[in-house]
């Protein structure tokens, strides 16, 4: 049973054609990584998918239901979530007033403006309990602008998964982490994400290998497998087109 | 409980500092002072509603207040001809709900965007409507305005609204209302969500919300309080032209709540105080005071950002640590030249711009002919200068030393704590 449906998605930025007709099934449950090199439009495909890019040509379906260019509130509220690559969370607010932020929506809260934050209690403890999840309940009052890179990771991961969206796309979670702060993040993605539907970029193989039940290899805005890792690892084109590249560099 | 009573203890501090301050300072000039101020309070902390809160940095926010104070005289004048039968106290209402129809229409377009397309939007409608205000002469009256008399309308146990000390009290009624709504709206979840988008309007649209219409909520709030304060005006000044929702207008509140500090609740009201206190009593003593304001805010937007408000914020750790005694003499140290530098300052502006000619300044003849009074003021005033930048090391070690958060005891005390959060 597909979660997420692509059918003949191109993305153009003028002459430029950055996606090229990609097709791609997320099954529900599955743990999926998108991996190709540098520019081959895993980012791009995935600002497509979450509503921040129009499609120039194609569909996306989410949960049957046609999303493609509905812009990202809407297809958050039908329960996508997404991470950035570049951390994206709300600088001046304090930890815990992010992560409470992140809850608001899904909690029914809108745009009400008759209800006292405070008075909410269950709100609260929840955003605290998800603080508590990702390992920032100490830094609760400092304002998330001055936490250290890796705690600025967990909060990027924690206010996507907060909301409790079916679906969570995370873009490179651990890119420029030490190596035990990754172990720690990928612990941590592992535990947030378990019984939901997670897409994630990323260029550490190891932890590619490690989390992935399925892989689609993204070259040039072309799909050029999708399959599980060990067919993956064994698949020709892949290691000419990628993995190959790697273990040259490597 | 404790927590509770620390949350009123402001509120009521300001509840009495309202009611009390007319018993201090009751000549006629200070109580029309008072109500200067507590118009310029509600429509500055309105203001902050949109750039401090929510991001929006708006050129034509006296629009607002304008048109809410004109339908609020013509809501006088409706109430004098008895067309309409209501207590002038809800004059206010009226104002509100005008500003609030005025930033439904204009905000739905205008809240698109942040930035400088808000920005330069707000500047056009501003421009606008103050073009239109000296058009359409049958509501906006022209250059000459529209008046009203407040003291028709059925009387409030008996008051009938003569005085301006019982408008004082009816606008400070007022003020802690609206103060106290615009306060709870910032616990919100659509105040709390304008932070968010201001800090990250991106962001806020991957976790459910519209950015446009988070904007759009606080930008119909802060047009309703903006229109209240209009009524505020309407009724003490029982007048209002076209000034008064003109560029200039709306300039002084962009003024009032920047030097206050935007950042802080409270930082608006400091800054509608502060410069009600400048334009009424400076402008007695000196023509250029609208110079001396000028300074001051490049002055608060080079070294203090975050305004007054800001200022005293910053004493908060020393203060906490009770090492803010440390602070008090080096701070003399360095105030002492910096304040004789200033005055040193202002007294060469103001002779080179006296009429007679001449100054008297602590017995001394001052005289803008001689070239013997320049050169004593340029000398003493390098003097006053050297003397504050030779004491400024000192203040900024003092500084770092009642900032610094590093003797055992604390470190220990805050290390116990973390793990204490971390196993719980």
């Amino acid at each position: 049973m597909s979660i997420l449906s692509l059918q003949g998605v191109c993305k153009n930025f003028g002459a430029t054609k950055i996606i090229r007709n990609v097709d791609l099934d997320i099954i529900e449950g599955e743990k999926h990584a998108i991996i190709g090199p540098n520019g081959a439009g895993k980012s791009t495909l995935f600002h497509l998918i979450s509503g921040r890019y129009q499609v120039s040509a194609g569909t996306i379906r989410f949960k049957g239901e046609d999303i493609h260019n509905r812009p990202p509130y809407e297809i958050n509220r039908l329960g996508l979530a997404r991470s950035f690559q570049v951390t994206n969370i709300f600088p001046r607010l304090n930890v815990f007033e992010n992560m409470r932020c992140a809850l608001l929506w899904s909690r029914g809260y809108g745009y009400s403006f008759w209800q006292l934050l405070g008075r909410q209690h269950s709100l609260n403890e929840e955003a605290m309990h998800m603080l508590e999840q990702i390992g920032l309940l100490d830094r609760a009052k400092i304002p998330a602008g001055e936490l250290a890179y890796a705690q600025q990771r967990a909060l990027e991961l924690g206010i996507a998964v907060a909301g409790g969206a079916d679906l969570i796309m995370l873009d490179e979670p651990v890119a420029g982490m030490s190596h035990s702060e990754a172990e720690n993040a990928v612990e941590l993605i592992r535990r947030i994400t378990e019984g939901k539907t997670l897409i994630m970029v990323e260029h550490d193989m190891n932890i590619v290998f490690d989390v992935a039940d399925r892989i689609t290899v993204l070259v040039y805005g072309e799909v050029i497998a999708t399959d599980t890792p060990e067919k993956i690892r064994a698949n020709r084109n892949v290691q000419e087109a990628y993995l190959g590249e790697v273990a040259e560099s490597a | 409980m404790k927590s509770l009573s620390m949350k009123l203890l402001p509120w009521a501090g300001y509840l009495i500092a309202m009611l009390g301050l007319p018993l201090i300072f009751n000549s006629v000039l200070a109580i029309s002072i008072l109500n200067q101020m507590a118009i310029a309070i509600v429509f500055a902390l309105s203001y902050n509603m949109l750039l401090g809160q929510g991001g929006m940095l708006s050129f034509g926010h006296a629009v607002y207040f304008g048109l809410g104070g004109f339908l609020a005289v013509h809501a006088l004048i409706m109430i004098e001809f008895e067309t309409v039968y209501f207590s002038i106290i809800y004059i206010p209402l009226v104002g509100g709900v005008f500003g609030l129809l005025a930033a439904l229409f204009i905000g739905s377009f205008s809240t698109r965007k942040a930035g400088t397309v808000f920005a330069m939007i707000s500047l056009g409608v501003g421009e606008l409507i103050a073009a239109s205000s000296l058009i359409f002469v049958s509501f906006f009256g022209g250059e000459a305005g529209v008046s009203g008399d407040r003291t028709y309308g059925p009387p409030l146990f008996g008051i009938e609204f003569f005085q301006n000390i019982e408008i004082y009290y009816l606008a400070a009624a007022w003020v802690f209302i609206a103060t106290l709504f615009m306060y709870l709206f910032t616990q919100t979840p659509a105040g709390r969500m304008a932070n968010a988008v201001r800090d990250n309007p991106e962001r806020a649209e991957f976790i459910g919300y519209s950015a446009r219409w988070v904007r759009f909520i606080s930008f119909a709030a802060a047009g309703f309080f903006a229109g209240v304060a209009g009524g505020l005006f309407a009724l003490n000044y029982e007048f209002i032209t076209e000034e008064n929702l003109n560029a200039a207008t709306s300039g002084r509140v962009l003024l009032m709540a920047y030097i206050g500090g935007l950042g802080y609740f409270i930082g608006p009201i400091i800054g509608a105080v502060v410069l009600t206190l400048m334009n009424s009593l400076l402008s007695n003593y000196s023509e250029l005071w609208m110079l001396y304001l000028g300074i001051l805010f490049v002055l608060t937007v080079m070294f203090l950002p975050r305004g007054f408000a800001g200022f005293i914020m910053m004493h908060q750790v020393a203060w906490a640590q009770g090492k803010l005694k440390h602070l008090l003499l080096p701070y003399l140290v360095t105030g002492i030249p910096a304040l004789l530098f200033t005055s040193l300052c202002i007294i060469m502006i103001e002779l080179s711009h006296h009429e007679e000619g001449a100054m008297h300044v602590l017995g001394i003849t001052l005289e803008q002919s001689s070239s013997l009074s320049w050169i004593l003021l340029a000398f003493a005033t390098a003097a006053a200068f050297y003397a504050t930048r030779r004491t400024l090391p000192q203040l900024r070690s003092a500084w770092d030393t009642a900032n610094h958060i590093g003797d055992p005891a604390s470190t220990k005390e805050e290390d116990t704590t973390a793990k204490g959060a971390k196993q719980s």
